[in-house]
């Protein structure tokens, strides 16, 4: 589904990503992990193609087309979604309001036809149920006034709506109680699916306990130096990222 | 997942960045055709000649002539007001003419020219009654007269009065004379003292003791002659107990000069009335290099002149190439209510420098102002507005409210709010916020897969929410459109 491969990017004129290349296939959860400044959120903000992020060379191919060349929006369009680490409050904008305009936009990109008020809230009251969200957040403008936690249960109810193919987890666990982290850790797994691939970047081995990934890779200095399962998590939490690295890189081009 | 799809999708988005923004500034201004009609008027210029045929045109009685008359002598000793934030370029008041009218004067709407029924259905005022919004009465004035108004028979049948000014003048004398310039006496200021001097048409309702109106009133003001300038006056009297919601709307073609608007509208409650008055002002705003354009210099003022009386104003501005304009509201009677809810949005070259006054003279009098200013392209936007609290002015309250919002890098936000209290009991509250439309907001709803455009329509509409709330539900719709094709090409 998403093959990325030697991709280094610069943040004003300073190279983040040195040649960063993985593999996502369909229905595979993916984790980030890695030092403060090893570039997890840089990877998650080119990928869905956040301004000012320049990739200076390698290439990013999804569902075998070029993901780099399109606009944030037929990015979103095509199936990717980025839960951001710090979701963006819109004064005065309903949340409920905010979602419909957002999926039927996607929905009419992709020539399919647009949800009209009754069947996309026969929708949000289906998801509400999964998830087990109040619906209180959706009478609400978005985010406005969202503690921390609230904002991350918006994102993740946000994906469910929008049913992405990608979905790229900035952090979601950052900065959450436990009851909060678990409500986040449900949501995504219930969004787990054969054609659906995750990419959770977070700083901490505690949403594993949670969301189990099957695949476990190391982000240090702009590119991957180590891959591997689960177990290369509990690793990291007994040794911390210092002895990481030295051992060959992962998927990196020699 | 189709991949076609999805490329197809990226080259119209890119095809609508380069080719599309001209497309996109070209309808921008979907009123701004003209209307081929046969006129007659009089020829530019203006001295004490001009009024008196424009006063026998009208066929007035002789204290009207002489009132204008007045107002113009009075007009001619005062200095131009240069104290807004605003660059005017200098007007030739003789290169103006102060009359334009269709040449056939029908005298109910079956015998109104079908092209001028053609240019109000264009503009979405259908004037046929059986087609006409429902629930809305509409005055529609083209140039300086007004050519018809709807539901007459209806509202009579209520006791209200709704007809053109000129109408009124001929029709209710003792009424007019009553409350014309009542609440804005003809030295007022510059503008309108010229307006009380050269006025030639506007809309009349009177409601009398006790009547709710029994739908909203409207008038729908277009400019259509070149080289005119539009002077209507507008007298809206609610009696004791009375109830009455009023919406304005106006359109001018496109044009390369300048045109001048300058208009006096007059507001009085009596006690326990309530006025609420809305506009959605869509003058020509001049093209993206800042030619043409309506110059709006309006006058504005509600007299709440009884106990427990009302006076909402909220207006919605997004045209014109100058807006001068400050709703108003004197509260007189003890315990009343003064409201301005405004939203003013300029791009381009647009220069708008607008707010309110509320005078505060009876006790425990209540005053709100909220403004929305929206700035995009090279456009300026100030809010200026006066809360004065006198000595009588026992346990009186305002709080205000100002916001403005910055879309890009070259266009300007001003705030000038006055405060003069001089009673100590009288509580003034004032906040103000300036933002910009962030980065983060914008990728934010893109990342969600909404586009440029349409985010920042909704960044906007949200910021506007608590003015849209205020005006009547078909015109917030309206009003909503209309900002969202104002914006056309203001990102990127």
């Amino acid at each position: 589904m998403l093959k990325i491969e030697n991709l280094h990017a610069r943040v004003e004129g300073k190279e983040i990503l040195k040649g960063l290349s993985l593999t996502v296939n369909a229905g595979e959860v993916h984790a980030i992990m890695g030092p403060n400044g090893a570039g997890k959120s840089t990877l998650g903000n080119v990928l869905s193609g956040r301004e000012g992020y320049e990739v200076t060379a390698g290439t990013v191919t999804y569902n075998g087309i070029d993901l780099l060349a399109l606009e944030p929006e037929a990015r979103a369009a095509a199936g990717v979604f980025l839960a951001f680490q710090y979701p963006v409050e819109i004064p005065g904008v309903n949340n409920t309001y905010f979602l419909r305009a957002a999926l039927n936009a996607q929905r009419k990109r992709r020539g399919e036809k647009e949800l009209d008020s009754m069947q996309f809230l026969k929708l949000v009251r289906e998801k509400l149920k999964v998830m087990q969200i109040s619906d209180e957040l959706l009478h609400r403008a978005v985010n406005e006034g969202f503690s921390g936690g609230e904002k991350k249960r918006n994102e993740i109810f946000q994906m469910a709506v929008l049913e992405p193919q990608l979905a790229i987890l900035d952090e979601t666990d950052s900065g959450l109680d436990i009851d909060a982290l678990k409500q986040v850790a449900q949501g995504v797994n219930t969004l787990r699916s054969p054609d659906r691939a995750f990419l959770m970047i977070t700083h901490y081995q505690r949403l594993l306990d949670y969301v189990v990934p099957d695949f476990v890779h190391v982000l240090a200095g702009g590119r991957i130096v180590e891959s591997g399962d689960k177990s290369l998590a509990l690793k990291l939490e007994q040794h911390g990222y210092a002895g990481i690295g030295e051992s060959r890189p992962a998927g990196a081009v020699a | 997942m189709n991949d076609t799809m999805i490329n197809e999708g990226s080259t119209a988005t890119a095809l609508r960045d380069n080719a599309g923004v001209a497309e996109a500034l070209g309808r921008s201004y979907s009123a701004g055709f003209v209307t081929q009609i046969e006129m007659t008027g009089l020829p530019p210029g203006l001295d004490e000649g001009t009024i008196r045929a424009l006063s026998a045109v009208k066929r007035e009685p002789e204290w009207m002539t002489e009132w204008r008359l007045e107002a113009y002598r009075h007009w001619l000793t005062m200095p131009k007001p240069d104290w807004a934030k605003l660059n005017i370029d200098p007007i030739d008041y003789q290169a103006i003419s102060y009359y334009a009218a269709p040449k056939k004067q029908p005298k109910s709407l079956d015998e109104v020219d079908p092209a001028l029924l053609e240019t109000y259905e264009k503009l979405g005022v259908p004037l046929h009654e059986r087609a006409a919004l429902a629930g809305v009465a509409v005055d529609a004035v083209f140039d300086s007269v007004s050519v018809g108004t709807t539901f007459r028979k209806q509202l009579a049948d209520a006791g209200v009065l709704f007809c053109s000014m000129s109408e009124a003048i001929r029709e209710y004398p003792e009424l007019v004379q009553k409350y014309l310039g009542s609440v804005v006496p003809t030295g007022d200021n510059f503008f309108a003292a010229l307006n009380s001097a050269v006025f030639s048409d506007g809309s009349f309702v009177f409601i009398p003791k006790g009547v709710r109106c029994p739908m909203e009133l409207s008038t729908y003001f277009r400019i259509n002659a070149q080289n005119t300038g539009q002077f209507e006056r507008t007298l809206i009297v609610a009696e004791e107990g009375a109830h009455v919601s009023y919406l304005e709307g106006c359109t001018a073609p496109k044009r390369d000069e300048n045109q001048l608007h300058a208009a006096v509208v007059e507001l009085v409650a009596l006690e326990g009335a309530q006025i609420k008055y809305s506009t959605v002002q869509n003058w020509y705003p001049g093209d993206e290099n800042g030619v043409g354009g309506i110059y709006n210099f309006v006058t504005k003022r509600g007299d709440c002149r009884g106990d427990d009386s009302k006076i909402s104003w909220t207006q919605v501005e997004t045209g014109s190439a100058i807006t001068w304009k400050y709703p108003s509201v004197v509260l007189r009677g003890d315990r009343s209510v003064g409201e301005f809810y405004s939203v003013a949005l300029t791009h381009h070259f647009q220069q708008a420098d607008t707010g309110t006054k509320m005078i505060h003279l009876g006790k425990f009098t209540k005053s709100k102002i909220v403004s929305k200013g929206i700035s995009a392209g090279r456009s300026s936007n100030s809010y200026r507005g006066l809360v004065k609290m006198e000595k009588g002015a026992e346990g009186a309250r305002n709080y205000t409210q100002c916001d403005s919002l910055l879309i890009g890098k070259q266009c300007g936000a001003h705030t000038f709010p006055y405060m003069e209290v001089k009673n100590p009991t009288a509580i003034v509250e004032h906040e103000a916020t300036t933002s910009k439309i962030s980065d983060e907001q914008m990728f934010y709803c893109r990342s969600r897969g909404i586009g440029e455009e349409d985010a920042v329509s909704m960044i906007v509409d949200g910021f506007c929410k608590q003015v849209f709330r205020e005006l009547p539900m078909e015109f917030a719709v309206e009003a909503k459109k209309l900002l969202e094709v104002s914006l056309e090409g203001a990102v990127g």
